[in-house]
């Protein structure tokens, strides 16, 4: 016999107390804590920082343990906590010309002024699985510079020079920059707002669509004019206060991409440049952000827009991952009612399809079921 | 990091509720039209109701009384869960009873029991766009909006009679709005169409993923699209609801066991409650029935 199922409550209120036990896992096994992660997992906080677009490493690390190291959940959970923060101002732009440099690399000069600095990087690196890290061995001090870093002009700052590379650019006067958090994107978009959704965006998906560029979607033959990690100075302009008020540093990864242009209707034969900017340290991220800007300026360009990474509707729209983990998920609430809509439907039109198919057929099973 | 997790009643700051309050008023003023908002990031993810969650949020009070339900019914868990947030976080009186509701939070149903003057109807919508299915693009589909250009449309409903010799769309069934916008009821089956139709109820419309408000005031001319000689027509179901014996309502096929064993049940939970609390009795109704919800006290 059919009774209404009740209980929905309890159920949840189990599956929670559920997840609970099996975050924490084995008891006998030390539970993790905050600055272990911070410290040791840094690039995973990095991108939760980024795309949660809350620079907070210790919120961050949190969120990556409450999320068993879901990366996406653990990005969704910073957002939610995010969203909720008063908003006091907008800092002034950093300048990441002034940036205490950790590592930088041009891939468009063999040597520049504050030359080439490898830094903490996984590139060279032969990945062969390291079973001594997995004993926890003392690991030896690296070396330190006991010299002032030089002063690193950036690499489109070096190219603008000739005249070769597109400027800068600037906004009209009266601009006021866009905030993605406090007002719904509309298409087409300003340069400034699709470069604060890609910064936030998936990086499998920014990935990946950088890549489809490569392969010929949309081909823009960049080279890396320039790639820098460091730690940049915060300052917001506060009414009261005759200059402005620094608030501290942060971590980014700055790309600059240097993209061939053989010039247009609209534009001389030219270097243009793809930007991208990443909270902590990011490469990959940073690096597939700057070929989608450039894909996506195809229209500023005068180029024909014939790939999914030139589409600024297609990306914008689809680069959230919080967005996209959530309606795809939404997928398994239930549905019952337009499904029983669609099961009505379907069986009246199968019943048609075979009352015109065969008749007979349908007749003898009538009278077989009676 | 104790100190963290304070929120504002109902959870959205003063502001961001200003924000979407401003959003639905003008939504109110321009029936069916959908007006972009700054929709915030809430504490369940995109696509399980943070349209409907933020639009409630916005114009809940301390007095309010608060439904939710997800198909038609109370207990579904993320009906649960929405539920349980308000109570959490506004800490307002909650019920199952639709008379007594002041705000209906929905999924997918409009209740069967008709909704008076005062009450607010907020749905959750996922894909706010009527015409998303025909034109990805949100700047073509403004256009065509801004023109009062539905042809499109008109030829999809009409290419589906031709083909099927009806036209099969079920659900989330396009309609015009005071004879001006075409709008998207949310994934409701069309049994629930003709409800908005001069509605007492205010009906509040979210989609938050997708960023999105718009609305249906009190007595709003809600018209299915159809052709003269294909006119609009719900579902109708061949047998009435085994518990409570009700006709005319939706109902939810329930399979009893993997030999093609079903039986039709009402969708709306409280209504069929209410029924069988009257003394109604389905042809599979159990002798001794359960006991309708009737109000939760708030924490």
């Amino acid at each position: 016999m059919y009774v209404a199922v009740k209980g929905g409550e309890a159920a949840i209120a189990n599956a929670h107390s559920l997840l609970a036990d099996r975050r924490r896992g084995d008891r006998s096994v030390p539970a993790l804590r905050l600055d272990q992660i911070v410290e040791q997992l840094a690039l995973g906080v990095d991108r939760v920082m980024s795309e949660g677009s809350l620079y907070d490493r210790e919120l961050a690390a949190l969120a990556i343990v409450q999320a068993r190291g879901d990366m996406i959940e653990a990005i969704f959970l910073v957002r939610a906590y995010r969203t909720t923060l008063p908003r006091f101002g907008y800092s002034k732009a950093i300048d990441t010309s002034a940036m205490r440099v950790e590592r930088r690399v041009s891939a468009t000069y063999k040597d520049l002024p504050g030359g080439q600095l490898l830094g903490p990087t996984f590139d060279y690196t032969h990945r062969l699985l390291d079973p001594e890290l997995a004993g926890g061995t003392d690991v030896a001090e690296p070396l330190r510079r006991d010299t002032e870093a030089q002063a690193m002009p950036r690499v489109s700052a070096i190219l603008a020079r000739e005249g070769l590379i597109e400027p800068d650019g600037e906004m009209p006067q009266d601009h006021v920059p866009g905030d993605i958090t406090r007002e719904p994107l509309e298409f087409p978009m300003a340069r400034d707002i699709r470069l604060q959704a890609l910064s936030r965006g998936d990086e499998g998906f920014l990935l990946a669509l950088g890549y489809s560029t490569q392969r010929g979607y949309a081909r823009n033959h960049p080279f890396v004019g320039e790639i820098r990690i460091g730690e940049v100075e915060l300052e917001l302009d506060v009414p009261e206060l005759p200059f402005a008020a620094p608030l501290g540093a942060v971590r980014v990864t700055e790309c600059q991409m240097v993209n061939q242009f053989k010039g247009s209707a609209k534009a001389p034969p030219q270097f243009t440049r793809g930007y991208g900017l990443v909270f902590g340290q990011s490469e990959r991220k940073a690096m597939a952000m700057a070929l989608c800007d450039r894909a996506l300026r195809a229209r500023e360009f005068g180029e024909d827009v014939v790939a999914a990474a030139q589409d600024e509707e297609f990306v914008i729209s689809h680069s959230d991952n919080v967005q996209a983990t959530g309606f795809v998920e939404h997928l398994k609430l239930p549905h019952y009612v337009d499904f029983q809509a669609e099961l009505d439907l379907v069986r009246r039109m199968r019943a048609e399809y075979e009352a015109r198919e065969s008749p007979a057929k349908v007749e003898e099973k009538r009278q077989a079921a009676e | 990091m104790t100190d963290i997790a304070t929120y504002n009643f109902a959870y959205l700051d003063e502001q961001t509720k200003r924000m979407i309050r401003r959003a639905i008023l003008k939504g109110i003023a321009i029936p069916g039209y959908q007006v972009p908002f700054a929709s915030r990031e809430m504490p369940m993810p995109y696509g399980w109701g943070t349209g409907g969650v933020q639009v409630t949020a916005s114009i809940i009070g301390p007095d309010d009384v608060l439904k939710v339900i997800d198909q038609g019914a109370d207990d579904t868990t993320n009906a649960v869960s929405i539920r349980a947030f308000f109570k959490k976080v506004a800490n307002v009186a909650v019920t199952t009873d639709t008379a007594t509701a002041t705000i209906i939070q929905t999924r997918h149903r409009i209740p069967e029991h008709p909704l008076t003057a005062g009450q607010v109807l907020v749905f959750q919508v996922p894909i706010p766009e009527p015409l998303r299915f025909l034109e990805p693009r949100e700047t073509e589909t403004r256009k065509m909006h801004a023109l009062e250009e539905y042809g499109l449309m008109h030829v999809k409903l009409y290419e589906d009679i031709a083909k099927h010799g009806r036209i099969a769309t079920t659900y989330a069934y396009p309609v015009k709005v005071e004879g001006r916008y075409v709008m998207d009821p949310s994934p409701t089956p069309k049994f629930d169409n003709p409800k908005m139709h001069r509605s007492p109820a205010l009906q509040l419309f979210g989609a938050g993923r997708e960023k999105r408000i718009y609305a249906v005031p009190p007595f709003t001319e809600v018209v299915s699209l159809d052709f003269e000689d294909h006119p609009f027509e719900v579902q109708t179901f061949d047998q009435p609801c085994a518990l409570c014996a009700a006709e005319n309502v939706y109902l939810d096929e329930v399979i009893l066991d993997d030999h093609g064993g079903h039986m039709f049940v009402c969708s709306d939970t409280d209504y069929c409650e209410k029924r069988r609390a009257d003394g109604h009795r389905g042809h599979l109704a159990p002798k001794a029935d359960l006991a309708p919800g009737n109000m939760e006290p708030a924490q």
